[in-house]
Parts: structure tokens; sequence; C-alpha cells
């Protein structure tokens, strides 16, 4: 049985709460003890078989990032992403469990699909894969899709992501039926009669580039709708790629009165905003689109307080096709994974939240948000871990990026946070020195 | 005299005095139209490529009778961007034109942004004949030529542009234009019409046409879309010409010396009456005169001989 030594590295893990230096042992993949590195006397015999010890004096040991909003593209766009690069993309940015959107071709609405994409995870992939399945047959948004069988083959939550649930009725059954499974309903709330052919966020921005706006109203009467049938139903609701301030204010006020749901926002939300549009790069179109100053301060707060529970990346690869077109033609989305802890740490180091914050927001909640019970290193636990250079900085080159697609924002940036060396069940899948 | 940037992408980049310059340059351009042989050699030898993805008619001949009087070779394609006819993309094309060198590509493309894509694409110079709602400079140019000629002066006016300014890419240009050279602009039309935040363009706002009109030594009527009427964006045409259309009748609260503008082509009878589009204050076909000559100088602006390079 193979072991692996994390040694001298500073654990955050804000579900149990710890912040100190630690020596962490394990074995047949699971964490097997945790010992304070100033008082382990543990005799390491350095170059026994099957022993390998990694020194992270300097470094930051997190539980393994978890991304509850990813798009593999696998099924049907392996131009775009596969399996293999989406999860390799994964590992390189310090993610060891990617939860799959369900808009693939064929869409992910039965267990034939599910089954494909976790054969495919099981053989080809370095992180943990946990499908989405879609809520409606074909995400047409009529008939719902067998949650039972979705459940069975390993569907961890449901979602129409990509296209919005216009049917409110169809929302509210989702939503009931869903309780005999306990997964969440993940809604993409957006009313898209009011995004109409918006292709930006709507405002100064969009009026002085001569594109059509968005109005955070098209999210925030979605999220409302959303909002009130889950306390209608008690149904279980996560609000997807959170955009705006009065969603923010609405989840707020509907988690003071109790109702169940969870939310999320991405990266690029939490550290753009519509300005970035300015040159009409198409690597700033998706949506929901960025949005205004005040949008992103209030994804901020809402993160700081627990408003917003995750940090997620809404990674959706685009070819060149899709994305070196004219802005209104070209499709949404940009890759996030790879960039996504710099990003949030750079948050950080502006002083808006602290680590535990955004670690909080990349482990343990996505983990309690869609029952993974993952994003925590006890003894005992799966041996998911993310090693982390606080102190070095890297530079953001789209052609090194691990994803097979190229569409980033970031290029050219320089961030602070670099992944080391990520740990998927007790193993190393993702060796930046390599 | 030679601009200093490869492109005219928009009047939101230019400052006051290369919008002169090109003013100035125009001015003297227009003898050459009202000679009998109505050519000067000055481009000779250069290749301009009109790449019209919208229907056009003023605009493209205009750009392609400048640069015939500049002695340039002018080619024109027209591009239909309807979604049945996918053909190349737009950055395909560009790369099979610039292997051809011309010297000068003006295009028109629906979608806002699209010269700024191909400047990034060609070396050679990029001319915006309209970017779908986002500018359309050598209208704006040419109109500022027009009020300038009539008027004297730019500088204190208040110009009043009146219609659908959402969609409206000559309100934008104008707007900046016009503010540049110290006018006061104030847009006007229903607020279904008016994009937010336009007044940090430098314009000031009323949904009032009376409130336009009053006191306006400038009002530029801009052409209505049919179809827009399906987007809820107004109720129906009669209405709309009730409100925000311009007759005698409107003209009655206007300045004595007010003038006219319109970028064309007009609706008689929706946004302007043939009373008024055809009386005395109109300067609608002047404007189109001075067309020619704005874009025949921002071709020897962009192209001519006196290059800064060769005096290096």
């Amino acid at each position: 049985m193979t072991r692996l030594v994390i040694k001298g590295g500073r654990l955050v893990d804000p579900s149990v709460n710890i912040d100190g230096l630690f020596n962490i042992y394990i074995m047949g993949g699971r964490v097997g003890t945790i010992k304070p590195a100033d008082r382990d006397t543990t005799e390491l015999v350095e170059g026994a078989p099957g022993l390998e010890v990694i020194d992270a004096t300097g470094l930051l040991v997190a539980p393994g990032m978890i991304d509850a909003h990813t798009h593999l593209r696998e099924p049907g766009f392996e131009y775009k992403e596969t399996i293999k690069t989406g999860t390799q993309a994964a590992s390189a940015g310090g993610f060891t469990s990617v939860l799959c959107m369900a808009n693939t071709n064929p869409v992910n609405d039965n267990e034939s699909v599910t089954r494909y994409i976790l054969d495919k995870a099981k053989a080809e992939g370095t992180a943990s894969v946990h499908p989405i399945g879609a809520v409606t047959v074909g995400q047409k948004g009529e008939r719902l899709t067998e949650f039972g069988e979705l459940k069975a083959a390993g569907c961890v939550a449901l979602s129409d992501d990509g296209v919005p649930i216009t049917d409110g009725t169809v929302m509210r059954r989702a939503l009931e039926y869903s309780k005999i499974f306990g997964m969440p309903v993940v809604s993409h709330a957006e009313d898209p009669r009011l995004a109409g052919a918006g292709v930006m966020n709507e405002g100064a921005v969009s009026t002085r580039l001569g594109l059509k706006g968005i109005p955070n109203a098209a999210e925030d009467a979605m999220v409302a709708r959303d909002l009130s049938l889950a306390e209608l139903t008690g149904g279980r609701l996560h609000i997807a790629h959170v955009s705006t301030k009065g969603a923010v204010e609405l989840i707020r006020s509907a988690k003071a009165r109790g109702v169940n749901v969870t939310a999320e926002a991405t990266p690029h939300h939490l550290t753009l905003t519509d300005e970035a549009v300015s040159g009409y790069s198409t690597f700033t179109k998706m949506n929901p689109p960025l949005r205004a100053q005040e949008d992103v301060d209030a994804l901020r707060a809402g993160l700081k307080d627990g408003t917003i529970d995750c940090i997620a990346t809404d990674h959706a690869p685009q070819s060149t096709i899709e994305k070196d077109i004219e802005f209104d033609k070209a499709s949404n989305g940009i890759v996030g994974l790879e960039t996504a802890f710099s990003l949030a740490y750079g948050l950080v180091e502006d002083g808006i939240l602290t680590l535990h914050d955004i670690i909080r927001a990349l482990t343990i909640n996505p983990s309690k948000a869609f029952s993974l019970n993952k994003g925590s290193l006890r003894v005992g636990s799966q041996a998911d871990i993310a090693i982390i250079d606080l102190s070095k900085t890297w530079t953001v080159d789209p052609k090194k990026l691990k994803s097979k697609s190229k569409n980033t924002p970031y290029a050219a940036k320089t961030l602070k946070g670099v992944v080391v060396k990520t740990v998927v069940n007790g193993i190393v899948v993702y060796d930046g020195a390599k | 005299m030679k601009l200093k940037r490869k492109d005219l992408l928009g009047i939101e980049e230019l400052d006051r005095s290369e919008i002169e310059q090109i003013l100035s340059t125009a001015e003297s351009f227009k003898e050459v139209s009202a000679r009998e042989i109505k050519k000067v050699p000055t481009l000779r030898g250069k290749t301009v490529i009109n790449l019209f993805y919208e229907p056009s008619t003023r605009t493209r001949t205009s750009f392609e009778i400048a640069a015939k009087r500049m002695s340039a070779d002018a080619v024109n394609i027209s591009v239909s961007t309807s979604s049945v006819t996918k053909g190349e993309t737009l950055k395909d094309t560009a790369k099979n034109l610039e292997a051809m060198r011309p010297d000068c590509i003006v295009v028109r493309h629906s979608s806002s942004g699209t010269p700024q894509m191909l400047s990034k694409y060609v070396a050679c110079s990029v001319v915006n004949a309209g970017d779908g709602a986002h500018e359309h400079p050598s209208q704006a140019l040419l109109d500022m030529l027009t009020v300038k000629e009539k008027k004297g002066r730019i500088e204190g006016l208040k110009i009043s542009i009146i219609g659908d300014i959402t969609h409206s890419r000559v309100a934008r240009s104008n707007i900046y234009g016009f503010t540049k050279l110290g006018a006061e602009v104030t847009v006007c039309g229903p607020p279904t019409m008016i994009p937010p935040g336009i007044e940090k363009l430098g314009c000031s706002v009323t949904t009032d046409m009376n409130d336009a009109i009053r006191g306006a030594d400038v009002v530029m009527m801009l052409r209505i879309q049919m179809e827009r009427q399906k987007e809820s964006l107004f109720p129906s045409v009669r209405e709309y010409s009730r409100l925000y259309g311009l007759d005698d009748a409107r003209l009655n609260g206007a300045k004595n010396d007010v003038i006219i503008l319109h970028p064309g082509p007009i609706n008689r009878g929706v946004e302007i009456s043939s009373e008024v589009a055809d009386g005395p204050y109109s300067l609608i076909l002047d404007q189109v005169t001075n067309g020619v000559a704005v874009r025949m100088a921002i071709f020897y602006m962009l192209l001519g001989g006196t290059r800064e390079e060769s005096h290096k």
C-alpha cells in the first residue's frame, strides 16, 4: 500500500477550523493521521518502498477544491474540451472534484450518458467527476427527467444550466420531485425574454459600445421566482453564477426566512466589471454577463457574510470557431479552472476576503451544498489535497493552459498563488514542477 | 497632413484637433467636386476596398466616389450576413482581402466592434463606415462640416438629436464629435429608445420634443426603423410621428435660423414631414454633398502622399 506524507505545510481547513503547521499521513487514499509539525516525532525512512514524502514547508495545504460548476463538453463537443483535458485543467487549478453540467450532446438526461461520463472519468480523468443531470428531457424545459435513475447512475444534482427553465410549473415540480432524492436543483436564473438579444450587461458601457444589454432584472426576476418556488415546495435550490446585487439581496433575505437555498459566484464575476468588454474581446462575453462595480461589491459582501456559499468557475471552454468572430455572434463563456484559486486569492491579497473565506467557498461549502462528503481533511477522509505556494506569482499564458480551449480574459495577467501539487485519493495527479 | 493613426474607427478616440484637421481638409476638397473634371491624382495607385456587410446606397456610393475622385482604385464587396448564408468568417475574409494588398478597407457591419476587430487582423487602414449601434464616424464628420459651413462655427451651438438613440450609431458619433468641438448636445426620444447612461457620453437627455427643439441651433432627426414596433419600443408609427415627428407646427417652436439634418434615408411623414425635409431649413442634401468631401479627406489623411513617415 502506497503511503504519502505531506510535511510541514500550513494546513488550512475551514471545515474543522484548523490553521497551523501539520504533517499529514495518507495511506490507501485516505487521511491516516494529522500531527502538529512541531510535535511530530515520527521517523520516516526516506526512500522506503511505497513511501512518498512531500516537503510542504512554506506552502499552503488545503482540502482539494471542488468546482460546483464545470462544463467538460464531453460527450459531443470534444473539440472544445474532453473529460481528460478538463480534469487535467481542474488538477492544475487545485480542484480535485468537479461537478459537470448536463448540456452535452447528447444531453445528460439519462443514465447511459451519466455512465458514459463516469466511465470516461474513471479511465482518463485526473479529478473526481460528479455529473449533474438535466432537469428536463433534452433541456427543453418541458418533461422532467427520471431523477431516480440519474441519481442511481451517479448524478449529484439536477440542472438545465445554459437554458433557463421558463415554465414556472416545471421548475416547481422539479423542486418538489427532487425532494425524494435530496438532490439540489441548480437554477440558471435568467428570464430569456428580458435578456432578449443582449450580449453584455445593460448599462453605460453597453450604451457606449453600442452592444445590446442584458438588464440585471433578467436575473433578479428569475431568482425571485425560484426562491418563491423553493419556499413553496421546501425543495432544495442552488442558484448558479449569481451576478447581480439584486440577486444577492434576494438570496440573503430568503436565507434569513429559512429557504433551503445555496448559491455560487464565479471568479470572473467577483473580479471583473463590464468595463472589461471595452475593446470587444469575445473572451469577456459570458452569461450572465460581467456586471457593474456595485454588483461585484455585492457579490464579495455576499461571500463574506455567507449569502453566497461557493466560488464556482462556470468553466466554459469554447474554441476559436465560437470566439474568433464578431462580438454579438460569439458564444458565451470562458475557461476558469486554472485561474480560479489565484483570482480568489487576489481578493485575499486586496483585503476583501480572508484565506479561510475563499477556501471555505471552494471546499467544504460546495461539498455540503451537494452532499459530497468531501472538502475536509480529517482522519479517515478521502485524501484530496491542494498544495499551493501563496508567495509566488504566475503570468497567465493561454498556450500553457491544460484546458483544450484558451478562452480566458486573463491572458498576460500576473496572479498570485501558484498550485504546486494536487493530490486525489492520495495520489499526486498534478505536479507543477513537471 | 496625415492622421497619427492607422485607422478611423470612431469619433470617440479622436481629439479636437484631429477632427478640426479633417474638417478643414474636407473643406479644401469640396472644390474638386465642383470642377468640370472632378478628379485629382493624389491617391493614384492606392486601392480601397468597400466591404459592406449591410445594405447601403448612400454611404457606399459616397465612399466609392470619394476614392475615385482621389484617383484611388475602389472595389466594392457586398456580403450578406444572414445566418442562412454562413460563409467564411470575418477574419478569413479580412486575411484574404489583405493578401491582395489593399491600402484601405472601408467596412460596414451590423455587429458593433467589427472594425476594431478587423483593424487587428489587417495591416492596412480600416475606416468604419458604420458598425452596429456603435459609431459612424464619417457621418458625424459630414454633419459637423455641414453645420460649420452654415453656422460658421460649432463652439457654443445647441444640437438636438431626436429619435431612436438606442440603436443609432449616428447619434453616438455625433454626441462625441459635437461635444468635442464645444457644442451642447441634447438627445431626445421616447424612454424606450434612450439607452441607459447615454449622458455619460457628454449629452443631456429629454423625452419632450418641444424641449429639444426650443433654442436648438441644429435639429438632427434620426430614421425610425419600422420593425422596432415589434419590440414594443413604440406602439404605432402614428403615435411615434405625433410625439416625435418633425413638421412645420413643431418647427414653430424653433429658432428662426434653425437647421435641420437627417442622415437618411428619410421616412417621409414619419420622423420628418415632407414640408420640413424639402423646406428652407433642411440641409439634408448638403449633408450628402459634404459626405463626399469628408470621405476624400479621410482617405487623404490616412493614405495620403505627405505621410509623416516619409518626413522621417
